[in-house]
């Protein structure tokens, strides 16, 4: 009950910081701001590798998390460099 | 080997450059570099988890060398104009890879012990992985479905490319067989069609037909969708509890899974195309709430924390997008837009239209001072960023002021427009927001509007009755003179007629967006 109060803190107090951070993006950078964030989601790949490299999880256990690293590793890999791609366009006179 | 007090240190610094990565996006100037930051953070995080422990690599190595090369080829080939699908189907990655870590920890949290752990162990586990494989699934699918529709693969009815032909029917066939065999192999057969299992192991199977199925249509509506939204939402929210009960059962875990799907699917096929930077944004934060959920799953802060910046992100930007179409969220996913009883007759309207010609367009251009350009979904489509900004140059040289008047649902994403002209060179301070340009529309002697129709549609100040009332829109009508550039004068997404066509100071310019902007160059260059 103790670690969900306290995960549950975490999750509250940063989707404030998140809705008082974003609404600061101007309109210009929101497509940026999509892959970008797309990217950060992809964060689920720490869990993916601890399920996928477990010493004594089943294999048919590691195959699923396996499959999961590939899926978030796309989203890390592609969403940083898509969105560098992007915002390296982005130029003032 | 790092002790774990350190791992979470790390990622504590990984989750500020985070934060960092979006408050950096505040600006385009400081933009490239909260970008970098964030991969950092990224690095960060996934270098100590492999260093907190012994691994076994076998797996993980050849999952992370084929994500990282289909991401990188993804990212460096993408045509800026195909951003929308390529984030749509990113977000719907994130959706697969929560569903499957989720599946996965279960599987090695009780199947492995063939029992329970001590109830502890515990509440907050079982119902973070339903939370994780319900909003995980339905963001794949609805992000498949969000792709296919931007790539103009699903639910149409002309004829597709080969490569469309070939994600249509793969991705059906793989939904469908895959649960199929799962089905029959891990329900009917091992319990007996006649047991618990065995009724879930046919009903994966009928989801996944029934997905399959519903994709292969070539329209987006079907009799009796709206009772399958609602029977689809009851049975995901029904089969979720029953999970949290009886979480040992895998069977029952994918069939949560398959019934999830059934309503990302059903919940996105009937949204429009101008709807859908609504969808994109609405997925993108799903995306993240899932990445979260999982966290509550394994009791990571790292996720928790990435995921719900990204879940306020989404929301934040699906507020903007409803907003600026004057619409509720309900209304977006659960309504239909369209031609009320009256609406007026297109002909009627349209009765005293002025068409022009670039030679027109070309002396209209030789004595202004100030030029406003409004592109919409019609300059992607055409490809025309490119030209426009050479227009918009040949206009400078001769000391015009250009700007460009961007909607905030022009296109099919947030941004979109935004970033296609930046990648044809138009500085980023030319770009002015609807609200900014507004009042001083009045000042401007031409406004260019190019394959936008609904975002500069009057009708939404003057008429309460019409399906698109109260959008704030672009008040081109203010300008001194109008040129639209338009193939024909079909309706906008929103199906009404537009009067401004039909305006005294308004000029039609029948074309292609590309060729009509290449005349206009050509007419101006020669009139010199």
């Amino acid at each position: 009950m103790e670690i969900f109060v306290t995960a549950m803190t975490i999750f509250v107090l940063a989707v404030f910081v998140g809705f008082e951070i974003i609404t600061k993006v101007p309109p210009t950078l929101h497509t940026p701001l999509m892959s970008g964030s797309n990217a950060i989601s992809g964060i689920t790949i720490v869990g993916a590798l601890v399920l996928a490299g477990s010493m004594d999880s089943s294999p048919l256990a590691k195959i699923i998390a396996a499959i999961a690293v590939m899926f978030a590793t796309i989203n890390v890999v592609g969403g940083f460099l898509v969105t560098h791609r992007m915002l390296a366009m982005f130029k003032k006179k | 080997m790092i002790p774990a007090q350190i791992v979470n240190i790390a990622y504590v610094i990984a989750a500020v450059l985070f934060i960092f990565d979006l408050k950096w996006m505040s600006h385009p100037r400081t933009a490239v570099r909260g970008n970098m930051a964030g991969a950092l953070g990224m690095a960060l995080a996934i270098v100590v988890t492999l260093l907190s422990e012994q691994w076994d690599w076998r797996y993980m190595t050849v999952a992370a060398a084929v994500g990282a090369l289909i991401g990188a080829v993804a990212a460096l080939r993408v045509q800026m104009t195909s951003m929308p699908e390529m984030v749509a189907l990113f977000n719907g990655f994130g959706g697969a890879a929560s569903v499957l870590v989720a599946g996965s920890a279960l599987i090695a949290a009780y199947a492995a012990l063939g029992e329970a752990p001590p109830a502890a162990q515990d509440l907050q586990m079982k119902v973070a992985t339903v939370l994780s494989a319900l909003i995980g699934s339905v963001t794949f699918f609805g992000s498949y479905v969000a792709f296919g529709k931007l790539a103009e693969f699903l639910a149409v009815k002309w004829k597709l490319y080969a490569w469309q032909k070939a994600i249509k029917f793969s991705f059906s066939t793989i939904v469908a067989a895959g649960a199929i065999y799962y089905g029959v192999t891990a329900g009917v057969m091992p319990h007996g069609a006649g047991s618990t299992e065995g009724m879930l192991g046919i009903g994966i199977a009928l989801c996944g037909a029934l997905i399959g199925g519903i994709l292969l249509r070539k329209s987006a509506r079907f009799p009796g969708m709206d009772a399958l939204k609602g029977l689809s939402a009851l049975a995901t929210v029904g089969a979720g509890v029953w999970v949290v009960l009886d979480p040992v059962n895998q069977v029952l875990f994918w069939g949560l899974v398959a019934i999830a799907g059934v309503l990302g699917v059903v919940l996105t096929l009937s949204i429009g195309g101008a709807d859908m930077p609504v969808v994109i944004a609405l997925l993108n934060s799903y995306s993240g709430l899932a990445a979260a959920a999982t966290g509550f799953v394994l009791n990571n802060n790292v996720l928790i924390i990435s995921g719900s910046l990204v879940g306020a992100s989404g929301i934040i930007l699906t507020q903007i997008m409803c907003k600026a179409m004057n619409r509720s969220l309900a209304n977006v996913l659960f309504g239909t837009m369209g031609p009320t009883g009256d609406t007026p007759d297109a002909d009627e309207v349209y009765k005293s239209v002025k068409s022009t010609s670039a030679e027109e367009i070309a002396m209209l251009l030789d004595d202004v001072q100030r030029v406003v350009i409004v592109p919409g979904y019609g300059m992607a489509v055409a490809q025309a960023q490119h030209t426009v900004r050479n227009l918009a140059q040949l206009l400078e040289a001769k000391d015009i002021l250009v700007e460009y008047a961007i909607h905030p649902v022009a296109g099919r994403m947030p941004g979109h427009m935004n970033v296609l002209l930046a990648e044809a060179d138009v500085e980023y301070d030319k770009l002015r927001e609807m609200d900014a340009i507004n009042p001083e529309m009045e000042q401007v002697d031409v406004c260019i509007v190019l394959g936008a129709n609904d975002v500069v549609n009057p009708v939404a100040k003057t008429d309460p009755q019409s399906p698109i009332a109260g959008m704030p829109i672009i008040d081109v009508d203010q300008a001194r003179t109008v040129i639209v550039i338009k193939r024909s004068l079909s309706p906008g997404f929103a199906g009404i007629p537009n009067p401004l066509f039909a305006a005294d100071n308004a000029l039609m310019f029948f074309n292609d967006g590309k060729k009509a902007i290449q005349a206009i160059i050509d007419a101006v260059k020669e009139s010199d």
